[in-house]
């Protein structure tokens, strides 16, 4: 029961990684323009499915909260400035897809809404997990930083990092779903954000062994591990060859798959705990009798639905935005 | 612990879900009303139904794009301000809100996109569904959080074992009595609401004398639906009142003004409690009625305050005031609707201004009825966070600065008063531009970046703005 929950979580966190993540990483390269044509078509790209995009966030949120309350209670309380600015951030990009076309001379504001928004929600993103790989200061059971316990250099990298992700994977994503000049500005930016993404990765990697960070311990104890970064060379070398040639279809996916690496080496060097070193997955657990009732109804049924829902969504905006794209 | 951070905590939460719950409320019956109008649409092909859709259409995104950021803050805060309350009864509460968020919110989400974006780009009978599918979705939303929440107020179902809530009985917990009255006052509330903004736009464009044919469906739909539903929603008012007298008799009190026993009891009609001496100043009341509201006889004993220990009493004249409000708007209402339905079946009802003027002015009625119902189910349950069990000030993250609540509330306020601000105007902007008739504006004159389905009006909306 507790593997199941931990794998729908697993899942979910991935999902929203994915979608909210190529979403996220458009609105930011929406800022990076100013060609209206431009932006017409990368709105075009999201808007119809940006609202179900982020509803893996809140799903991901309340399956902890439900199957593994002590965790919840504990990073949300934690986490509280950045998950403040997180949601601000979240909240005025997401009402610029309703606005921004009923705007008149206010238009820039629900612009940089949207651009702003989509920055600062990545960028927080990705310094919490920062702040979870190199450990949260929590004395039994409590959490003890304070205000800003989770700042750290570290941290900060982390969310820079997650920006150049993201917006890599927006990029791809507006290949597949664009033509013209939109999807030649993404094929000039690719290269770019994916070099970006390299040096980051890089930053990490030494940063991890300067500070000696208990994560790289288990890498070396768990060599198998390794299996995780190579798919992920593997990807990416897929990657420069697509958009090499070209290949419209290819690159997105391929992306997806580094996250996917990077997810799962993640992961799996946590485990068994949930938050690193402090909370095992069993732990955290809620009673027996809580994710059971989860399992037999929304486990079991209505998770496959969503994921059905999601396919749908997909199905019906399928298909290359038009040149005349639409609100 | 931090008082100042548990003061702010609570305004905090009040402030946020206060600005959650309009938008809900609204798009809970506005989705319900244009499944309908899809559906007369196909049934019997008339335009004036596809107009009215376009048009609820387009104010229903605004208010569904903002019912859902400021939700995405509700479930998040919990655990942000409230981490003792989430962890404790995370058991019982989290599973709920999962299941709201698995059978609610993504098919919400996902049919919502298809019903701004897709109707070029799927069958009529797809789009009635997706229609129903957000419909739907929007009921199970305000199913789970009424189960959620009235656990909360009669917490059943559980043990407590290592300081934790576990559950243990799913089925008391889901159909508790509570949840089967108050779920229904909560969706008749939102179908209310809905109604009556539709029939006050109608009463508008009669009072301007715009789209006449329209605003007189909108007016007589609006009307006597609220006419069909105002006497359900007192009775079940009345079955709400039946369970906090008979569970919560402290929040029971406090609403009916009553600080000492009575037998047999009166009713206070108006007054002001006054905490301090715990006594009302310029009541006035009717003797006997208290018993007979309270337990259906002329003779039976009803607990005033002053029985309950002093730690227990909830704050006195927050309930006792909106509970007066909220029954207030619903004879209000009532009397409109009413008088409404029966001047539009006779078909007189563009003849009477006034009455017109009335129905306009009334649409702030049940949004202020659904927010004062709330206050007094929520405000009356103090100093309880789950009742009996948990209290607000124990609830709270032990180690929550008041700096830190400070910040946070200051960002929303903002944040909040900023989209509110434009969400209004944009709305409003849209009311009055009004309805667009298919044949109004030539089809060369549509802008090609939008959906067909929108694109006539647009066109207006460009030139009028003069883009
Ligand atoms: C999930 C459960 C839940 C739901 C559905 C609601 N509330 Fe609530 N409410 C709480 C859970 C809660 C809470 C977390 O339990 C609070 C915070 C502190 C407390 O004592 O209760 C609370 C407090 C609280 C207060 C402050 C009371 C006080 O501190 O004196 C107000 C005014 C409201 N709520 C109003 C509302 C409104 C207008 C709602 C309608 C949408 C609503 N609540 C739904
Ligand atoms: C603590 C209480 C609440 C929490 C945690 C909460 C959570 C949420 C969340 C996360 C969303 C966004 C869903 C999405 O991503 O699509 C949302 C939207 C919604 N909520 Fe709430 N909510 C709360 C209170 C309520 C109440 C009291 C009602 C009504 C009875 C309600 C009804 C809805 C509806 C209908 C929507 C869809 C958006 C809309 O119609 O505007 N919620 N809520
Ligand atoms: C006129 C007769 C009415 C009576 C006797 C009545 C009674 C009540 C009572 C006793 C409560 C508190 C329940 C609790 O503490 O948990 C309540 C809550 C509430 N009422 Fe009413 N009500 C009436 C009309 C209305 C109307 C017209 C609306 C809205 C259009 C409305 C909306 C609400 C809402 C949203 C709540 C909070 C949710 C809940 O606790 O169920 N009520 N009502």
């Amino acid at each position: 029961m507790v593997t199941y929950w931990v794998s729908l979580l697993a899942i979910s966190i991935l999902l929203y990684v994915l979608l909210d993540g190529f979403d996220l990483g458009i609105g930011i390269l929406f800022g990076l323009t100013r060609n209206e044509a431009r932006r017409h078509a990368m709105w075009g790209a999201v808007a119809p499915i940006w609202d179900g995009n982020e509803t893996w966030l809140v799903v991901t949120a309340v399956i902890l909260w439900g199957a593994f309350p002590a965790v919840y209670a504990m990073l949300m309380s934690a986490f509280y400035l950045p998950l403040v600015v997180m949601l601000s951030a979240l909240i005025l990009r997401g009402v610029a897809f309703e606005f921004r076309y009923k705007a008149e001379r206010m238009r820039w504001i629900w612009d940089f809404s949207f651009f702003g928004g989509s920055l600062v929600a990545t960028f927080v993103q990705g310094m919490t997990v920062g702040a979870l790989v190199e450990g949260l200061p929590i004395t039994s059971g409590q959490y003890t930083g304070g205000d800003f316990g989770w700042f750290s250099p570290f941290a900060v990298l982390c969310g820079v990092g997650l920006c150049f992700g993201y917006t890599l994977l927006g990029a791809c994503w507006l290949i597949r779903k664009c033509d013209g000049v939109v999807k030649a500005a993404a094929y000039r930016q690719v290269p770019y954000l994916s070099i970006g993404l390299l040096v980051f990765l890089i930053a990490v990697f030494s940063f991890a062994l300067a500070e000696n960070l208990q994560i790289m311990h288990r890498w070396i104890e768990r060599p198998y591990l390794l299996f995780f970064p190579a798919i992920a060379a593997l990807a990416a070398i897929v990657l420069a060859i697509s958009v090499e040639r070209h290949r419209d279809g290819l690159p997105f996916y391929m992306v997806a798959l580094i996250f996917l690496s990077a997810f799962g080496t993640l992961a799996i060097s946590f485990w068994p705990y949930m938050i690193p070193y402090v909370i095992t997955v069993e732990e955290a657990a809620a009673p027996h009798s809580s994710l059971a009732f989860m399992f037999w109804g929304e486990g079991l049924f209505v998770y496959p639905l969503m994921l059905i829902y999601t396919v749908i969504s997909y199905r019906v905006f399928r298909g290359k935005v038009r040149a005349t794209p639409m609100h | 612990m931090d008082s100042a951070a548990l003061f702010l905590s609570r305004i905090q939460f009040a402030f946020t879900i206060s600005f959650h719950i309009i938008f809900p409320a609204f798009s809970i019956g506005l989705a319900a009303w244009l499944t309908v109008l899809e559906a007369l649409h196909l049934r019997t092909g008339r335009s004036a139904y596809r107009v009215l859709f376009d048009f609820w259409l387009k104010i229903f995104g605004v208010a569904f794009g903002m019912g859902v950021v400021s939700g995405i803050v509700m479930a998040f805060q919990l655990g942000m301000n409230w981490s003792v309350l989430s962890r404790m009864s995370g058991p019982i509460q989290g599973p709920l809100l999962s299941y709201e968020t698995f059978t609610a919110f993504m098919l919400e989400a996902t049919f919502f996109g298809v019903l701004i974006f897709g109707r070029p780009r799927v069958p009529p009978w797809f789009y009635l569904f997706s229609t129903a599918m957000v419909a739907l979705g929007t009921t199970f939303s305000a199913f789970w959080i009424m189960v959620n929440n009235s656990w909360m107020q009669a917490p059943v179902g559980y043990v407590v074992e290592k300081g934790i809530f576990v559950p243990n009985d799913w089925t008391a917990i889901n159909f508790s009595p509570v949840v089967w009255v108050r779920f229904p006052h909560m969706l008749l509330a939102a179908y209310l609401t809905g109604a009556f903004c539709v029939a006050a736009t109608g009463a508008w464009y009669l009072l301007r004398g715009r789209f006449m044919a329209e605003a007189k469906i909108m007016l007589r739909m609006g009307l006597c639906l609220a006419a069909l539903l105002m006497p359900i929603q007192l009775f079940i008012g009345h079955l709400a009142g039946d369970y906090v007298h008979d569970r919560q008799p402290e929040k029971f009190a406090a609403i009916e003004g009553r600080w000492h026993d009575e037998q047999p009891a009166s009713e206070v009609l108006v007054a002001i409690p006054d905490e301090a001496s715990a006594s009302n100043k310029y009541a006035i009341s009717i003797p006997v009625l208290g018993s007979l509201i309270g337990s259906m006889s002329f003779d039976s004993k009803e607990v005033g305050l002053t029985s309950f220990p002093r730690q227990d009493w909830p704050p006195v004249l927050i309930p006792f005031f909106t509970f007066r409000i909220m029954v207030g708007c619903g004879l209000i209402m009532l009397a409109l609707a009413f008088i409404g339905s029966y001047l539009s079946l006779t078909r007189r009802i563009g003849r009477y201004r006034l009455f017109l003027w009335a129905t306009f002015l009334s649409f702030p009625l049940p949004f202020i009825a659904t927010w004062t119902g709330w206050f007094t189910a929520e405000v009356g349950r103090q100093p309880w966070a789950v009742y009996g069990l948990l209290r607000t000030a124990d609830a709270m993250t032990p180690l929550l600065t008041a700096e830190a609540a400070v910040i946070s509330l200051v960002i929303f306020a903002i944040v909040y008063t900023f989209i509110f601000s434009f969400g209004i105007f944009y709305i409003y902007r849209l009311m009055r531009t009004g309805l667009v008739r298919p044949m109004v504006t030539p089809a060369s004159a549509a802008v090609p970046n939008r959906p067909l389905s929108l694109a006539g009006e647009d066109a207006r909306l460009l030139a009028e703005a003069g883009e």
